[in-house]
């Protein structure tokens, strides 16, 4: 039998075959900074004059959907009430009193988990299956034990978030390098100051991430409290928005909701960047 | 200072079973020496380090320091490890630092203590930087730094310079030679370079896998000031040949084992 081996180089008028170059699909590398600002700017404006079209075009009743200027009056409306800045507070206290409680546990909690297996052993079970027990189900509950008033919804911002930050933040202590540990040892240091001045500064641009992620369910829970039993906050003005058919006071809200946690957001990734220079490239 | 290992071996349990990663090793550091440990990959001289260390214990066997049994790590014996584990969030200063921070000894003789032991390493510039905005062979001068600046009775090192080029290797190579003279410090290094092994020991352990044993124990006599020059001196390609021949099995009736 007779092989045939093609040859390596075709006749030079042909194309080498390689990978062609792109721009929008590149993996794991940067775009250029102009294209970047560009399609952050479409990402936003897109949308916008979508909705904006729709609204304008007749096909939608504007009683489902306002018109953005109908919505900034909203806007404007509820400002100078005061009713909204009061929501606003309102929700926010309720966030970071909630939130706050719950990261003063975790951060502590989850290091621990992370450092010692016995205390994982000893917590992670239970742990584990109520973090699956929907925090919402526990308004019942929390309004029998805590009452009306802002107890029982700082309690439940504090039941939804608290086992994710300890969880992840557990997750984060897994990777401290074994020889960074072992070189503490081998310098002198005890446990407790591989504890608190090898595991914990190293964790700390996780714990800020974890917070930042986590942040978002403790809005989510929110609303579902002030949904239940509320004077005022974000959630509730939804609510009564809902009863008297005001879509346009339901999106004001909504995009309140956005910005406060885009803003949040933000924040703590400036903290990131600030507090832990050593760990942002 | 004397340390020594006393029939030890080291046994792991693993899911294929149990595997012995080293066998009756007996070995010995004195004060002042540069002590080579040379032998392929699995012949466990990562394990006989770390046992040395404390961060492991020996399954039968024991490890002595000043005669008394070593139980776990301390900072009588430094380590530097191959994948300069400094710690990312300090600087230079402060990695160098650490040890002594940790001994709880105050700030200001600190301060001296870490100026001292960056000029010693040539890192006086870098002060500041951190771990990220150093080359490699300057992490690992600062990780030198680090362990020397809490005046260790020996100096661990497990393939310090493996992931260095070459030309960087050669100049940390004379520079811990340097080190090692200027200081009067003890050393206990481990390498698969037979070349550095030679060059840098008085004496070198030459260990073979399956299980890890040290195969001989070989007094290097070359002259104590030497550069690089001295690799191309007919007795040190003997010691190599020599080292070589015990690690690929063969075994020559010429070695000069002691
Ligand atoms: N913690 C452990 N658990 C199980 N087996 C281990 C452990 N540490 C080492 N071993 C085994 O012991 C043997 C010796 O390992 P060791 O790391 O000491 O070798 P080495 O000489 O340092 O090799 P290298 O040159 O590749 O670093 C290997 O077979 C390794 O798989
Ligand atoms: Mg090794």
């Amino acid at each position: 039998m007779k092989l045939t081996i093609k040859p390596l180089h075709q006749s030079s008028g042909t194309p080498v075959q390689g990978l062609k170059p792109t721009v929008f699909w590149r993996i794991g590398e940067d775009i250029p900074p102009s294209f970047s600002s560009l399609l952050i700017v479409l990402s936003v404006v897109v949308p916008f004059l979508a909705w904006w079209v729709l609204s304008t075009s007749g096909l939608v009743h504007p009683k489902f959907l306002p018109s953005p200027p109908q919505v900034i009056n909203a806007l404007v409306r509820l400002w100078q009430s005061g009713v909204l800045l009061q929501d606003i507070t309102a929700s926010c206290f309720r966030v970071g009193t909630g939130f706050f409680l719950a990261a003063v546990v975790a951060a502590p909690l989850g290091i621990a988990m992370g450092t010692f297996a016995s205390i994982r052993s000893l917590t992670e079970p239970i742990f584990g299956i109520v973090r699956y027990m929907p925090a919402p189900a526990f308004v019942p509950l929390l309004i029998i034990y805590l009452g009306l008033e802002e107890p029982p919804k700082i309690a439940l911002i504090f039941i939804g978030t608290v086992f994710f930050n300890i969880l992840m933040i557990m997750d984060a202590v897994k990777f401290v390098p074994k020889e960074l540990i072992e070189a503490t040892y081998t310098l002198g240091g005890r446990r407790w100051q591989v504890l608190l001045q090898v595991i914990t500064p190293y964790v700390i641009p996780n714990i800020i991430d974890a917070f930042r992620i986590n942040m978002a369910a403790s809005w989510n829970l929110v609303v579902v409290a002030e949904l239940v039993a509320a004077t005022e906050g974000l959630g509730k003005r939804i609510e009564l928005a809902q009863r008297f058919f005001r879509t346009d006071e339901i999106f004001a809200c909504l995009i309140i909701l956005g910005l406060i946690g885009f803003a949040i957001d933000l924040s703590f990734r400036v903290l990131l960047r600030v507090s832990c220079r050593w760990a942002v490239d | 200072m004397h340390l020594e290992a006393i029939h030890v071996y080291k046994q792991f349990q693993t899911r294929q079973g149990s595997l012995m990663a080293l066998k009756d090793i007996n070995m010995h550091i004195e004060t002042g020496e540069f002590v080579g440990a040379v032998g392929t990959s699995g012949s466990g001289k990562s394990t006989l380090l770390r046992l040395i260390a404390g961060l492991e214990t020996p399954t039968t066997g024991k490890i002595k320091m000043d005669g008394a049994e070593v139980i776990g790590p301390g900072a009588d014996r430094g380590v530097v490890f191959q994948n300069y584990t400094l710690y990312p969030w300090m600087t230079a200063m402060d990695n160098v630092g650490f040890g002594l921070k940790l001994q709880g000894i105050k700030p200001k003789e600190r301060r001296v203590r870490v100026k001292e032991y960056l000029e010693v390493v040539g890192l006086s510039q870098f002060t500041n930087a951190y771990p990220k905005e150093l080359s490699g062979g300057m992490k690992q001068r600062v990780a030198i730094a680090r362990a020397l600046a809490c005046h260790p009775k020996v100096l661990l090192m497990d393939e310090p310079f493996g992931a260095l080029d070459i030309q960087t290797k050669a100049s940390m190579q004379e520079f811990i030679l340097e080190l090692w003279q200027r200081l009067g410090i003890t050393i206990f290094m481990i390498t698969h370079d037979v070349e550095e092994a030679v060059f840098l020991s008085q004496r070198v352990y030459v260990m073979t896998s399956r299980p890890g044993q040290i195969q001989r124990k070989l007094s290097i006599n070359l002259p104590l000031n030497r550069d690089h020059s001295i690799k191309r001196h007919s007795t040190f390609q003997d010691y190599k040949d020599i080292i070589v021949d015990l690690l690929s099995g063969r075994d020559v009736a010429t070695s000069n084992s002691d």
